[in-house]
């Protein structure tokens, strides 16, 4: 009896599909925009652009897009800008791979030894105060003015946010884990690689991300000193012959380096760390 | 090696314990002299009020206490594996890496697999931790333990964690498996009824030392059991939580301690 009027009341509910909710006001970011990472460049372009063409951004000030495309197009049949790109690329790569190497290292002897830590990581704050740029003279002193003294100074300036982000990132590996492994019976090699590396490796692509940055904006001072090749030498070449256009070509290279370098550490930061990707969902 | 199951010597180490001493500080000591003695394959849990010392023993068994005070004598078996309250798994592996984690050999793999179908995680190897519910999580935490066949199983509060459904599941699960594996088996927990359904052996920490020791002889294990409500009137009164134990701990709500 009571189950025939219950079905009943439930038949004569069913047409409606009214969708009733009590909402809060969302607080939160709120769910993925696709392709949210190109919108800002995108909109910068865009009112580049727009600007240009208005007349609102004069020539003087600014070479509209379409002429820094047509330079570009005459610093690479007539200027040899491949060089100047792969000079300045091959600057970065050498610095930022040995920058990379020394404060890996050097965050690793510091993060898992008390004695690593006492020797260096008091040099490393210090160093830390000291911008590198302003090192530049007495690198100039001391390696000269050639590619030597360029790529040590780039790989400096990238050292400190690999070593800063690694060693915190170790430090801040769960101590339960370590007691985990030693009732595992586990030996130092191998709590190296199955704990330490991995629990390590979102500080140290972090660090990356900031080091990749860091050296972009080394060899962009670097480039002003005497260069004969890169694109901060055709830059500087440029500005005494008041070509803005050359400058703008310069810029746009510089920014894309950035942009893509930064976009494939965060690749590899998706592909290495999918097991946090499942957190973020 | 001792995991050679035939071997006299192997069948025969337990647990011993003699005048145990571990202290944080100056001013008084956790554990004070503590005997124990715990057979192969014999399953002990151990209760007692918060700060009892429960923790700091079990510790002391799985060789994790090396910047503690104290001392006394402690032999245990060559193989012992240490069930946490949580499950410890490494976020950064799958869980069949994570379950042999630290074994090596050949049929390393095959051996977690075959640890995860006991625990009834079959398919679910490549799995990452935090896929898994914390029932589920705990299961993979004592497939790691169970498959590197240890002689002895320390267990803190592995089921604390857990909400009630879950935890009666465990207690079915760990019953099983330490039948079929028989470890020796040192249980912390709070929950005098899971101390009882479990155990062979209940024993509880006061001032340091064991101040009761009650041998499970039930007919079935569970509380419909007729000596089930005796033992756990005897153990909960030990403990100081029933009525008239309460005394000067007992506050009552919006009065203030007097120290």
């Amino acid at each position: 009896m009571t189950s025939t009027a219950l079905d009943r009341t439930v038949v004569a509910e069913e047409p409606t599909r009214d969708d009733v909710r009590v909402l809060r006001r969302q607080l939160g970011p709120g769910p993925r925009i696709r392709f949210a990472f190109w919108i800002g460049p995108a909109l910068l372009l865009a009112i580049w652009v727009v600007g240009s063409l208005t007349g609102f951004i004069a020539p003087q000030v600014l070479t509209a897009p379409w002429d820094v495309v047509k330079e570009f197009g005459d610093q690479w049949s007539n200027h040899d800008l491949l060089g100047n790109i792969t000079a300045s690329l091959r600057r970065v790569v050498y610095g930022l791979t040995l920058g990379t190497a020394a404060g890996f290292a050097l965050a690793l002897l510091s993060g898992l030894s008390r004695l690593g830590e006492a020797v260096i990581d008091g040099p490393i704050q210090i160093k830390r105060a000291i911008p590198t740029l302003a090192l530049i003279p007495l690198f100039v002193a001391w390696f000269g003015i050639g590619e030597q003294m360029k790529i040590i100074t780039i790989a400096l300036i990238s050292m400190i946010p690999i070593y800063i982000n690694t060693h915190n990132g170790l430090r801040g590996i769960d101590g339960r884990y370590a007691e985990l492994a030693e009732t595992l019976d586990i030996g130092r090699g191998t709590f190296l690689r199955h704990v330490v590396l991995p629990g390590a490796l979102p500080g140290f692509l972090l660090g990356l991300r900031f080091a990749v940055t860091s050296a972009m904006l080394g060899l962009v001072v670097v480039e002003q000193y005497n260069s004969l090749s890169g694109i901060g030498h055709m830059m500087t070449l440029a500005q005494e012959y008041g070509q803005t256009s050359v400058i703008v070509v310069g810029l746009v290279l510089y920014g894309l380096y950035g942009f893509l370098a930064d976009a494939a550490v965060r690749l590899v930061e998706r592909k290495a760390l999918s097991w946090r990707r499942t957190l973020e969902g | 090696m001792a995991t050679d199951v035939g071997g006299l010597t192997a069948t025969t180490t337990g647990v011993t314990v003699r005048n145990l001493h571990r202290s944080f500080n100056r001013s008084g000591g956790v554990l004070n002299g503590l005997d124990l003695d715990i057979a192969p394959g014999e399953f002990v849990a151990l209760i007692g009020r918060s700060g009892s010392g429960k923790s700091t023993l079990l510790r002391a068994l799985a060789g994790l206490d090396r910047d503690v005070q104290g001392y006394g004598r402690i032999s245990v078996p060559e193989q012992v594996s240490v069930v946490f309250q949580d499950s410890r798994l490494l976020p950064w592996k799958r869980l069949l890496a994570n379950v042999t984690f630290g074994l090596d050999g050949k049929d390393a793999a095959e051996r977690g697999l075959r640890a995860l179908t006991e625990v009834g995680l079959a398919g679910r190897e490549s799995a990452w931790p935090a896929e898994l519910s914390g029932g589920q999580q705990q299961r993979a935490a004592l497939a790691r333990s169970l498959v590197r066949e240890p002689q002895l199983l320390l267990a803190d509060e592995p089921f604390g964690a857990l909400d009630a459904l879950t935890r009666l599941q465990m207690h079915e699960l760990l019953r099983k498996l330490c039948a079929v594996h028989r470890p020796a088996v040192l249980l912390v927990t709070h929950d005098v009824d899971e101390a009882i359904v479990l155990a062979d052996r209940v024993i509880l920490l006061d001032g340091g030392v064991v101040a009761t020791d009650v041998r499970i002889d039930l007919a079935q294990r569970s509380q419909a059991d007729p000596g089930f409500a005796g033992l756990r009137h005897q153990l909960l009164d030990a403990l100081g939580a029933t009525g008239e134990h309460l005394g000067s701990d007992f506050i009552a709500p919006g009065q203030r301690r007097v120290s």
